[in-house]
Order: C-alpha cells, then sequence, then structure tokens
C-alpha cells in the first residue's frame, strides 16, 4: 500500500506550488476537501463553545430552587438554542467536516466528487447560525417553545419565528447537499479493490447516515413549513379550530426527529470502531456483522418515532408497535458493543488519549442505551417521560456518545492533519476531567427525573435541591475542562513534535500511508487496494 | 508514570465525591420512582425495577469483560495481540438471546399497557383543561368546576421569603377525589399542549387543544398527592402544579356538597371566558 501512495505524493507536490490561495479567500472560495473539513470542524468548535455557553446558563439558574439569575422566558430561550445549537451547529457538522476531512483519504479519492457543492454547503452554515442567533435581540426574543417547536405553542414565537423557520430551512439544505455528496463520493471515487465490504467503517457508517439524511431533511423542511404556513398564511395544519391536528406536528417532527438521532450516532459508531481496533493492535471482530447492525438500527430508526410520542394518546396498538420496534433497536446495538468488547479482548492495548475517550464511549453510550431500554417500555416511559430521566438519557447519548467520540477522532487524526503530536499528558488531564465532570453532571439527572423532576422548567421544588446542585457543578467541571481541549488543538496546530505517517502503531488504512501532514492534494492517482 | 498520577488524582476525585455523597445520605435525597398508591402504579414501579435490573446484570457482564481485558489485555504486560475475528456461533448468540431478554420484558410491560388503556366503568369523571398557566377541573357527574392556580407566593420565588414546604408544588384548589372508586380523567387543553402528570398515581396524560384523552386510576390510600405540567407550555410551564386529594368516600361526598354551593361549574362549552 505504501508502494501505492508514492505516485500521489509526486502529484501532490506539484500541485501544491499551484494550492490554495493566500489569505482569508482560500477559506471562501476553497473547493478543497482537506480546507472544508478544517472549517467545519473550526466551525463546530466554535458553535459547541456557544452552545455550551448556552448550557451554563441553564445550569447556573438550576443551581438553586427559586428564579436568580434568568427569568423564565430567558430561560426557555437557552434550553431552545442549547439544543438547536448543539445538534445543528456542533455534533451534525463536526461529522460532516470528519467526512470531508477523512472519507476521500481513507477510499483513495483526490476530493469529493462534488467541491465546489462541498463549500456551498459549508458556507450556508455561518449565514443560517447568524440569523438563528440573532433572534435573541428581536423582540419578544429568540425561540422558546423547544428545539421540537411543537405547535401551537411554537407560533406564541415572537418576531424570531420566521427567521428560525428559515435557518431550519438553510441547515437542511446544507445538511442534504453534504449528504448527496458524500453518498457520489463514496459510491463512484473508490480507488481500484477498494470494494464495499472492505471499506472502513467510518464510511460505512457515513455512507448509511448519508442516506438517512437525505430521508429526513425534507421533511424536517416541510413541518416547518407547514408551521410557517399556518402562522403567516391562515392554514390549520396543525390547528385544531380550523380541522387540523397538532399531534401530527409531532408525528411528522418524529419521523425526522427520530432518524436524526442515529445520524448523530452513527457516525461516532464509525469513529470508535477505527479507533478500538487500532489501540487493541487486533482487528476489529465482526466487520460485516458491523455493517449489518449499522444498516439494520437505520431501517429500524425509521419506524420506531412515536416513542417519543407515548403520552399523547395513542391507540393501544399503536403504542404497542411502537414499544416492540424500539426495544428491537437494543439487538443491532448490543452486536456493537459486544463487538467493541470482543475486539479489546485478548488484544495488545495502550491507552494514549483517543483510546481513552473511545473506552468512555463504550461504557457511557452503553449506559445511555440502558435508559433508552427502559425509556422504550411504554408503561414506564409514561413515568419517565418528559422528566430528567429524558434528559439524562438523551445526554449520555449525545455528550459522552456522540462528543465524547468526535473528541477522540479529534485527538486520532489531528497528528495526521497538522502533522504535530497533541500534548498526550494534557490530552490525558483532558480526559479524567471529562470523564468525571460528565458522570456528574448527569448522572444524577437519572434520580431527579424518576423522583419526579419535570424537563425545561427554570425553578423546582426543594426535594430537587440536592442533586441539582451537585449536576451544575459537574456542567461547570466538564464545560471548562473543555478549553483545555481547545488550548491543547491550538497548541498542537501551531507546532509540536513531529508525527510520523502511520502515527499509530497499530493504524491501518490508506489515511495512514500518506505523510502526516498530507499534501493539499493526495490520491490524485488512484492507489491500488489488495 | 504521569498516567498514573492521573488516575491517582482522579481516584482521590471520586473518593471525596463519595465522602461528600454518603455524608449527604441523611438529607432528602430522591434516588427512585415512587411505587405510588394505586396498583397500576405498583406495576410500572415493579416493571421499571424488573427492566433496571437486568440492566445492570448485562452491563456487569459486558462491563466485567471489558475491564478484565483492560486489565490483563494490555501491552505494557507484554502480551501479544491474539488476531482472531468473526465467529458466526458467537454472533448469533449474543443476536438471539437479547432477542429472548426483550421478549421476556415485553410480556409483563404488554399487560400493563392494556390494563392502562382499559377505562371503562368508571365511577366518576373528571375533565381536565390545560390554560397557560394553571388547570381547571370539571366533575362531569356532579354541577362542579374549578380553576386550581398556583399558591406559593411570588416572594418565595424571587428568593425575597423563605420556601415553604411545598414550594411550587401547593394550589388555591385542589382536586379532591375518592380512594376506592375507579376515576376517568379527560384531559384537554384550551391553549398549547400542556401534559398532566401525577407520579404517584403513575399517571401522565398530554392534554391537546381539539383533543381529548382518555386515562383511569383507583387510588388505594387517602393522601394528598403533587405533580407537575410536564409539557413545556411557555413562560409559566414551572409554575402550574396539580394537587390531588384523595379523601373516603363519605368525606368526598361532604366536599362535594359544599363545592356545589360555593363552586358550581362555571366553565361554558366555548371555554373559560366566564372566569
Amino acid at each position: 500500500m505504501s508502494a501505492a501512495a508514492t505516485p500521489a505524493l509526486d502529484h501532490s507536490d506539484h500541485d501544491h506550488h499551484a494550492g490554495p490561495s493566500k489569505g482569508l479567500m482560500r477559506w471562501l472560495v476553497t473547493t478543497n476537501h482537506k480546507d472544508i473539513g478544517t472549517l467545519y470542524l473550526l466551525f463546530s468548535l466554535t458553535m459547541f463553545f456557544i452552545g455550551g455557553a448556552f448550557a451554563l446558563v441553564i445550569r447556573a439558574e438550576l443551581f438553586q430552587p427559586g428564579l436568580q439569575i434568568v427569568n423564565p422566558h430567558f430561560f426557555n430561550q437557552m434550553t431552545t438554542l442549547h439544543a438547536l445549537v448543539m445538534v445543528f451547529g456542533a455534533v451534525m457538522p463536526a461529522f460532516v467536516g470528519l467526512a470531508n476531512w477523512l472519507l476521500p483519504m481513507m477510499i483513495g479519492a483526490p476530493d469529493m466528487a462534488l467541491p465546489r457543492m462541498n463549500n456551498w454547503s459549508f458556507w450556508i452554515m455561518p449565514f443560517a447560525f447568524t440569523l438563528l442567533l440573532s433572534t435573541l435581540f428581536t423582540a419578544g426574543g429568540g425561540p422558546a417553545g423547544g428545539w421540537t417547536l411543537y405547535p401551537p405553542l411554537v407560533l406564541q414565537t415572537g418576531e424570531a419565528f420566521p427567521f428560525v423557520i428559515l435557518a431550519v430551512h438553510m441547515l437542511g439544505v446544507s445538511s442534504i447537499m453534504g449528504a448527496i455528496n458524500v453518498i457520489a463520493t463514496i459510491l463512484n471515487l473508490r480507488a481500484p479493490g477498494m470494494t464495499l465490504m472492505k471499506m472502513p467503517l467510518f464510511v460505512w457508517t457515513w455512507l448509511i447516515t448519508a442516506f438517512l439524511l437525505i430521508a429526513v431533511m425534507p421533511v424536517l423542511a416541510g413541518a416547518v413549513t407547514m408551521l410557517l404556513t399556518d402562522k403567516y398564511f391562515g392554514t390549520s395544519f396543525f390547528n385544531a379550530g380550523g380541522g387540523g391536528d397538532p399531534v401530527l406536528f409531532q408525528h411528522v417532527f418524529w419521523f425526522f426527529g427520530h432518524p436524526e438521532v442515529y445520524i448523530m450516532i452513527l457516525p461516532a459508531f464509525g469513529v470508535i470502531s477505527q479507533i478500538i481496533p487500532t489501540f487493541a493492535r487486533k482487528p476489529l471482530f465482526g466487520y460485516a456483522s458491523m455493517v449489518y447492525a449499522t444498516a439494520s438500527i437505520a431501517f429500524l430508526s425509521f419506524i420506531v418515532w412515536a416513542h417519543h410520542m407515548f403520552t399523547v394518546g395513542m391507540p393501544l396498538a399503536g403504542e404497542l408497535f411502537f414499544m416492540y420496534a424500539t426495544m428491537l433497536i437494543a439487538v443491532p446495538t448490543g452486536v456493537k458493543v459486544f463487538n467493541w468488547v470482543s475486539t479489546m479482548w485478548r488484544g495488545a492495548m495502550t491507552f494514549e488519549t483517543p483510546m481513552l475517550f473511545a473506552i468512555a464511549f463504550v461504557i457511557l453510550f452503553t449506559i445511555g442505551g440502558f435508559s433508552g431500554l427502559m425509556l422504550a417500555i411504554a408503561p414506564a416511559d409514561f413515568q419517565y417521560h418528559d422528566t430528567y430521566f429524558v434528559v439524562a438519557h438523551f445526554h449520555y447519548v449525545l455528550v459522552p456518545g456522540s462528543v465524547f467520540s468526535l473528541i477522540a477522532a479529534a485527538y486520532y487524526w489531528l497528528p495526521k492533519w497538522t502533522g504535530h503530536m497533541y500534548n498526550e499528558t494534557l490530552g490525558k488531564i483532558h480526559f479524567w476531567l471529562s470523564v468525571v465532570g460528565v458522570n456528574v453532571l448527569f448522572f444524577p439527572q437519572h434520580f431527579l427525573g424518576l423522583a419526579g423532576m419535570p424537563r425545561r422548567i427554570p425553578d423546582y421544588a426543594l426535594q430537587f435541591a440536592e442533586f441539582n446542585m451537585i449536576s451544575s457543578v459537574g456542567a461547570f467541571l466538564f464545560g471548562l475542562s473543555q478549553l483545555l481541549f481547545l488550548y491543547n488543538v491550538i497548541q498542537t496546530i501551531r507546532g509540536g513534535a513531529k508525527a510520523t505517517d502511520q502515527v499509530w502503531e497499530g493504524a491501518h488504512g490508506l489515511e495512514w500511508t500518506l505523510p502526516s501532514p498530507p499534501p493539499y492534494h493526495t490520491f490524485t492517482t488512484a492507489p491500488e487496494v489488495k | 508514570m504521569t498516567t498514573s498520577r492521573i488516575a491517582h488524582a482522579c481516584g482521590i476525585t471520586i473518593g471525596g465525591a463519595l465522602l461528600v455523597w454518603s455524608a449527604g445520605a441523611h438529607a432528602d435525597y430522591a434516588l427512585n420512582m415512587t411505587p405510588g398508591v394505586t396498583a397500576i402504579s405498583r406495576d410500572v414501579y415493579n416493571l421499571h425495577m424488573l427492566i433496571f435490573w437486568i440492566c445492570v446484570a448485562i452491563g456487569a457482564g459486558v462491563f466485567g469483560v471489558m475491564f478484565w481485558s483492560i486489565y490483563h489485555h494490555r501491552k505494557s504486560r507484554g502480551v501479544v495481540p491474539a488476531q482472531f475475528h468473526e465467529s458466526t456461533l458467537i454472533e448469533i448468540v449474543w443476536t438471539v438471546v437479547p432477542m429472548l431478554i426483550l421478549v421476556a420484558m415485553a410480556v409483563p410491560a404488554t399487560k400493563t399497557l392494556i390494563r392502562m388503556a382499559d377505562a371503562r366503568d368508571a365511577d366518576l369523571t373528571i375533565k381536565v383543561t390545560g390554560y397557560q398557566w394553571r388547570w381547571h377541573y370539571q366533575y362531569l357527574n356532579e354541577n362542579i368546576g374549578f380553576f386550581s392556580t398556583l399558591s406559593t407566593p411570588v416572594a418565595q420565588i424571587h428568593n425575597d421569603a423563605d420556601k415553604g414546604e411545598h414550594y411550587l408544588l401547593e394550589v388555591d384548589q385542589r382536586m379532591v377525589v375518592p380512594v376506592g372508586k375507579k376515576i376517568r380523567v379527560l384531559t384537554t387543553a384550551a391553549d398549547v399542549i400542556h401534559s398532566w402528570w401525577v407520579p404517584t398515581l403513575a399517571l401522565k396524560k398530554d392534554a391537546i387543544p381539539g383533543f381529548i384523552n382518555e386515562s383511569w386510576t383507583l387510588i388505594d390510600k387517602p393522601g394528598i398527592y403533587r405533580g407537575q405540567c410536564v409539557e413545556l407550555c411557555g413562560k409559566d410551564h414551572g409554575f402550574m402544579p396539580i394537587v390531588v386529594e384523595a379523601l373516603p368516600e363519605a368525606e368526598f361526598k361532604q366536599w362535594v356538597e359544599k363545592m356545589k354551593v360555593s363552586n358550581p361549574n362555571t366553565l361554558t362549552a366555548s371555554g373559560g371566558k366566564t372566569l
């Protein structure tokens, strides 16, 4: 494989001179997958800190019972924007950034298949988020009806309303274009010999994720457009008074929303499936079963949406169907976890920062999976629904789940991208502070929910005081620890020990055959995969 | 070297946290769901505990194997990595066994769900309507109707006064019900979606404008049971509690007679405008 990479090098050295434009224009007009990947990653890191700051406002208000820092209306704006920013601004673009950087280098392609569209799908995002965040300064404030945008409440939004809808549309357009690009790249630009069943799992999980995106983002667009016409053009899609149905919105929203959950976790599965074999120095236990499990999860994600709505008053048959279908997801998810554990079994493990985050991912994501299974049981869900138990559940799968996988990915591939090793000691400190912080933050929320604390409330009864205080302490510990990550990333970009091409002793795959950092253009001549 | 020092520091941190935890164990830490005061709520509690312990057992197994592996199969111990992968037998086993466990969970869950759905033959019916931000209770068999609004003084919320025992969980007018009777609860809303939840009754149903949802409860024990709105309904979503007072039947009858005089139903078919 290393021999195959040589012709690519010759070309890239040649291209390097004609390479990127200088200064700001380079980033505005770039069609290079590495530049666009960097833009996506830096953008999502920025959004991660903005969304995190919103979360800290929430946790600061909830530190003690009573209203101290913000009023209830602003509190609701914070919960709404925290979710929108984290979902659409931090997690999704970060995975698109990884896809941009890695897919071409993993399948031996010179770039993404549609480079100009790639530029466009990134540059929509900063405008969309400027639009969304600017609503905080409009009369009536930003959106405060929750990220789920349920009518009729969301129709009470002030001047912010059309801005929010337009921002969601723009994000949807960006995501769909990104997804089309991923599919076009993977299906058309694989190097000779790179059959589908030889692709790295990260490529597989992204291929499946891209299909999910294309299937559901237009559904969200349809739902929010109906909201817009209900508010401004006199339609009554969701207005019972005009013959409509508010629950219809929830069905449509969650038909988007549940696959969306997997959009945020399938690429994470891919990342973890790259990292664990590297540091266990042992091939992934069941490659084929991982691929099938991913596809099964993706399929099931389309037929479980109403488990988010067990309390809306569905007929018994509906509740039974959605309960059984949801429980079924535990099977392919279990297959994934068992595969990671058996990959570690009898390996020769080392515990560099990416591996630490990957191991924490497996444990903590599994805990989130357990609470997910509990939530699937409809009669019990009546007790859990819309309480902090749900908040704990989805934060366990999203923070030590998706976000840890992203941090693991950053540490794992940063030496490849920058050519420098990051500071390992700092990385490990970051890991331990994060893993302690995230559990102090979210574990007590299980207790709060079971004890009866509803979600999305700015003030609470006294029996919830202790765990809220502990949770808030954890929030600040976790949030502030991420500044170490920021510092470590910046230092690694600026300099540091020279990284080798393979970087990690156990790393396999085409991206590790390229120099660190890779030249501006790579694999202009396709490598041969055996 | 550094790693072990960090690990050591973390050990101290976690140990310290546990110490704080145990010191506070006498405080009012509610850790778990309540078994509640109805047959259904006890079923739900048992179901919850069953699944919880199954998850704990699976977790102990999976994490046990993982930690064993992390301890024994590390490069620093000089092990040579095995290169095995794929085993059809193991893969079939770890697909089929979880399926069987799921079936074992689904059976009691289905039974409970079917019982919960059966609201027939109720002794009395109460219509609960959600408003921004209070509840209205209408007793359909009697001619009684009234609003129920948060009674916690604003000064307590703004930290200008000491918070009372039932801070944010107290109302001016409780929903009073008899024990030992099957009560049908109809939920709906007048403006946005709300959700009516009393944890001790294991009863949570969305209140949706234009639609009427049906559920039921049968309370064994007299007492005061508190809950809250659990569907985000705007600014004061956190400030519309629910208080249910369950009385022995005779006392309930007295209450009804008293209320018929003082609180005849004020809610007309066109909504609560008469207030």
